[in-house]
């Protein structure tokens, strides 16, 4: 026994009380999702399916998914590519100015959301002079998501070592077949957790989004941004929330079969 | 040596941004605009109406390009569409600022710009002079609500007017009795409702305590509750920092305001017919009324963008929206006064237009519409400086605290 | 590719060259001109900048009173919700690393995980409900005789402090499990009891592990705009600023003056943490 019977218990019970608040708002809108009050007055006094069926048919909130889909699986590409270059200059080599870039890498998400995306906003608009829509988003997303993959595979690196790249060198395999054999399929569930947590972050992401979307292209979350505020359409934004929430099991779960430590896991957002 | 490079690095960076960020002073309007005391940016107003390009981007008030999505019923757009082959987008925002920001963007066609976003838009290059012979339904529009001062530079129309309605005092007619009829009910420091008020949260929410003092401290002189000299307006913003604490919250998007309404967190406050509209429709008790003291109001105006590739379609919209059938849809939704007289007759509801004083052009003067507050006095006065938006919007900061 | 072999500092050149042109040059770029901004003014009634080089904006930001008393409220919101989330997050992850059984451990990583997935909006909304009059927490706190908060900052630390909580297990439940068994069974052979291993053991191990938690809950914080305003009552933050002149009082130098604040704080803030070796547990 390494922690105590009463220690125990007692944190069981604080957990229990956590994760029940944690789910009471989820709850909320899951019950709201059926409540036929428009303003979701509380408590609800009749419930429909109504705005369920008119959710399903909706066909805002069906591209604006399909348009979060799509930004989530570019921006998760390019943080891919990138984050997996730096950590591996980071963590292969030692060099002038590491600390930089590793600081570097940490800035936009560190940096409050809002100063990302003026800066962005203001460089796309008037240093470019480019027209804001789905590129921009993928770019905005992508510099904020770089982070997440290179915690992953940087805590990955740092636990294989060089010995067995070394050894492949050694057997006579080429820099491109020792990364494809060797490399590869070391750091593949890393890159598999970050893929997954960059997506995350990028499909709930709305204040960055916000200033670098422009009027022609909406995420998921600026489509629910512009529909709480119109009194027919606040149900099926609430709706689309609890589908959400409900979906969601379904990748998390992958994620945590798949990565199988915490570690890749507990990095980053 | 490290942080050496890191500086001249970061130097060389700054004085590349410097170069490539935009610059210059947009037409003349450093002398700030006077009601046609200033030169808008040289623009040309279309000359022939061709065919529709297929698509228009839409900026509205909400509730003023309905496609049915908010109501099956109420819908105007869809016909539009239908009849033009201009297939809308439209963006709703909550506040004349907020507008003017997304004007600035060059991604919407049309706005409906209310007189304090109006002059705005024009003074910055971002709306162009509008060929009114283009638009059959215009000559329908009320005389005194053409070559105003917030819709026209100099004799040249920038926009067609769309309609004109009053910011009204509503309350919960079983939480607030008796009935208010006046706005002293908001701004009473001994308020029996401190807490549950609610406000605009909008600097130009200011003109609404000037226009209230103009009542009850007329000593302080105020003719033009947007006309405000340094005295006037620290009187009015006083007044507003001391109805801070009656507040529960500013209120920019009219949900929010039926929400807050329907739940009591808000009890009394200034609102639009529509909200009060929406509010009932929910089976919440509210009234509204004109207090004593006047109302300040807005006067839209359908605006072109410059940068418009869809102006073809922009002027079938700005016909469109002032026919008839489509003006009186939108006044009887908004709850406002059409700006088509043929309109009233088309109004579900026959008092529509007699509520809502259309035509009257008397009662159209009394309304205190939206105006950017600016340098130059607007009630005329040539021996003070009046204080200008910037002042009123840094003042509204501090207000808020 | 065997070329690549003898120059080490061509692969380093090759493998930091893209990223660095991303975050280094364009992503850095667009931070320096955006407070580069804040050196010029924009004429409030056109709305176009002018490049007349002027400390005008920071001077009003440090001799206006009210923007002082903003930021100090925004610093404190985010302290508070830092450290409510590091208190809620401790128990909840302690006992998921050490205590729980592993496929309980996994279901409860997947229960803290699936909030992250539910919309911002909504969820702020959720409290929004919960808050107003006649919801969930009014009703709780009339039932044992107190007076709802309503809207306002406690209503706002506690859903930023919501919004927030699974960033600051995460990492703490990582570091935690990284921890071994056998020093917490060390410690008890020694003769340490419980409240003893956690104070002596538990705790110095999770300090950088809670510090890394703590930058995304006060970076998250120090920029919010939206869930204060959707249940903050009468109330602005450091955020509402930067955001109403952005946008409303279409004053970006001013903007990116007050936008400087929140960045000088975290930067300050990483230099500190860096010392803490929390860095390294991000």
């Amino acid at each position: 026994m390494t922690i105590s019977r009463p220690t125990r218990i007692v944190l069981r019970v604080l957990t229990v009380l956590i994760l029940a608040v944690v789910y009471v708002p989820l709850l909320l809108v899951l019950v709201n999702s059926f409540n036929l009050n428009k303003t979701f007055a509380w408590p609800p006094k009749e419930f429909t399916l109504e705005w369920w069926r008119r959710a399903a048919e909706s066909q805002g909130a069906l591209d604006a998914l399909w348009v979060s889909v799509r930004v989530g699986l570019a921006a998760t590409v390019v943080a891919l590519v990138l984050g997996t270059m730096i950590a591996f200059a980071l963590q292969r080599f030692d060099f002038y100015g590491r600390d930089t870039v590793s600081l570097l890498v940490i800035l936009p998400i560190a940096l409050p959301g809002i100063v990302t995306g003026i800066a962005l906003n203001n460089a796309f608009r008037t240093l470019f002079g480019w027209q804001l829509g789905f590129v921009t988003i993928v770019i905005a997303h992508a510099t904020f998501c770089i982070v997440t993959v290179f915690n992953n595979v940087i805590a990955r690196l740092r636990r294989t070592g060089v010995q067995l790249e070394q050894a492949s060198a050694d057997l006579g395999a080429s820099g491109f077949t020792t990364f494809r054999l060797v490399t590869f399929p070391l750091i593949r569930s890393a890159l598999l957790a970050g893929t997954l947590l960059t997506f995350a972050l990028s499909f709930d992401e709305i204040i960055v989004t916000t200033f670098t979307a422009g009027a022609s292209v909406q995420t998921l979350p600026i489509w629910i941004f512009n529909n709480l505020f119109r009194p027919n359409q606040a149900p099926i934004v609430n709706v689309v929330a609890a589908a959400l929430i409900v979906f969601s099991v379904i990748p998390v779960w992958l994620a945590q079969r798949l990565s199988g430590d915490a570690e890749s896991l507990g990095a980053g957002r | 040596m490290k942080k050496l490079s890191m500086a001249a690095s970061l130097a060389a960076l700054a004085l590349l941004a410097a170069c490539g960020t935009s610059g210059g002073s947009g037409g003349s309007a450093d002398q700030a605009a006077g009601t046609g005391g200033f030169t808008p940016p040289n623009l040309k107003k279309l000359d022939k109406l061709g065919t529709g390009e297929g698509k228009l981007s839409v900026l509205a008030w909400p509730g003023y390009a309905e496609d049915g999505s908010n109501d099956p019923k109420v819908d105007w757009v869809t016909p539009f569409e239908k009849q033009t082959g201009c297939q809308v987008t439209v963006k709703t925002f909550g506040t004349s600022d907020e507008a003017v920001t997304l004007m600035k963007t060059g991604q919407y066609d049309v706005v409906s710009a209310s007189g304090d976003a109006s002059l705005r838009l024009i003074a910055g290059g971002q709306v162009e002079p509008v060929n009114t012979d283009l638009i059959p339904n215009y000559a329908d529009i009320y005389p005194f609500l053409k070559n105003r001062p917030w819709n026209s530079v100099q004799g040249q129309m920038y926009g067609v007017p769309h309609g004109y309605g009053a910011n009204l005092l509503m309350w919960r007619t079983d939480k607030v009795k008796p009935a208010p009829t006046s706005w002293g009910a908001v701004f009473d420091p001994n308020s029996p409702y401190k807490g549950a008020v609610t406000a605009y949260d909008s600097p130009i929410y200011i003109a609404d305590a000037a226009m209230y003092l103009m009542a009850t401290k007329p000593d302080l002189g105020i003719k033009n509750p947007y006309a405000l000299d340094d005295k006037q307006f620290n009187a009015a913003v006083d007044l507003l920092k001391s109805q801070k604490t009656l507040i529960s919250e500013y209120w920019s998007d009219y949900l929010k305001e039926v929400q807050a309404f329907t739940s009591g967190n808000s009890v009394i406050g200034t609102t639009w017919q529509v909200i009060a509209n929406v509010a009932s429709g929910e089976k919440v008790p509210v009234q509204v009324t004109v207090p004593t003291e006047g109302v300040t109001g807005w006067s839209d105006t359908w605006m072109v963008s410059a940068t418009s590739k869809n102006k073809n379609c922009a002027y079938l919209w700005m016909n469109h929206i002032i026919s008839p059938e489509a003006n009186a849809a939108v006044a009887e939704y908004f709850g406002e006064s059409p700006a088509n007289g043929k309109a009233c007759a088309k109004t579900a509801d026959k008092n529509h237009c007699a509520t809502y004083h259309a035509g009257d052009a008397a009662y159209a003067e009394k309304i205190w519409y939206w105006t950017t507050p600016i340098e130059q006095c607007l009630d005329g006065r040539t021996d003070v400086k009046c204080t200008d938006y910037s002042k009123w919007t840094q003042a509204w900061t501090q207000i808020k605290g | 590719m065997s070329t690549l072999h003898r120059h080490p500092k061509a692969r380093l050149g090759l493998l930091l060259g893209p990223p660095m042109l991303w975050l280094g040059v364009a992503y850095l770029g667009a931070l320096a001109a955006l407070f580069v901004t804040a050196l010029w003014t924009q004429n409030g009634f056109t709305g176009l900048i002018e490049r007349q080089w002027t400390l005008d904006s920071f001077r009003t930001l440090f001799t206006v009173d009210v923007y002082r008393t903003i930021a100090l409220r925004t610093i404190g919101v985010a302290a508070l919700v830092t450290v409510i989330d590091a208190l809620v997050a401790f128990p909840i992850a302690l006992y998921m690393a050490k205590v729980a059984r592993p496929g309980l451990r996994r279901f409860l990583l997947v229960a803290v995980l699936m909030p992250l997935w539910a919309s911002y909006l909504v969820k702020a909304y959720a409290w929004r409900g919960m808050f107003s009059e006649g919801g969930l927490v009014s009703s709780a706190f009339e039932a044992v005789g107190l007076k709802s908060p309503g809207y306002g900052l406690t209503a706002t630390v506690v859903t930023l402090a919501y919004l927030w909580l699974p960033y600051m297990i995460l990492p703490i439940y990582a570091g935690l499990e990284r921890l071994p068994d056998s020093l917490l069974e060390a410690s008890a052979d020694l003769g340490g009891r419980s409240l003893q291993t956690l104070r002596r053991i538990i705790l110095p191990t999770v300090v950088p592990f809670v510090v890394a938690g703590s930058i995304f809950t006060f970076s998250l914080t120090l920029g919010d705009y939206i869930a204060v305003r959707i249940v903050g009552g009468t109330n602005q933050l450091l955020g509402n600023v930067v955001y109403d002149n952005v946008g409303s009082a279409n004053n970006l130098p001013f903007a990116a003056a007050v936008a400087t604040v929140p960045v000088v704080v975290m930067l300050g803030y990483l230099a500190v943490v860096r010392r803490t070796g929390a860095m390294e547990s991000l």
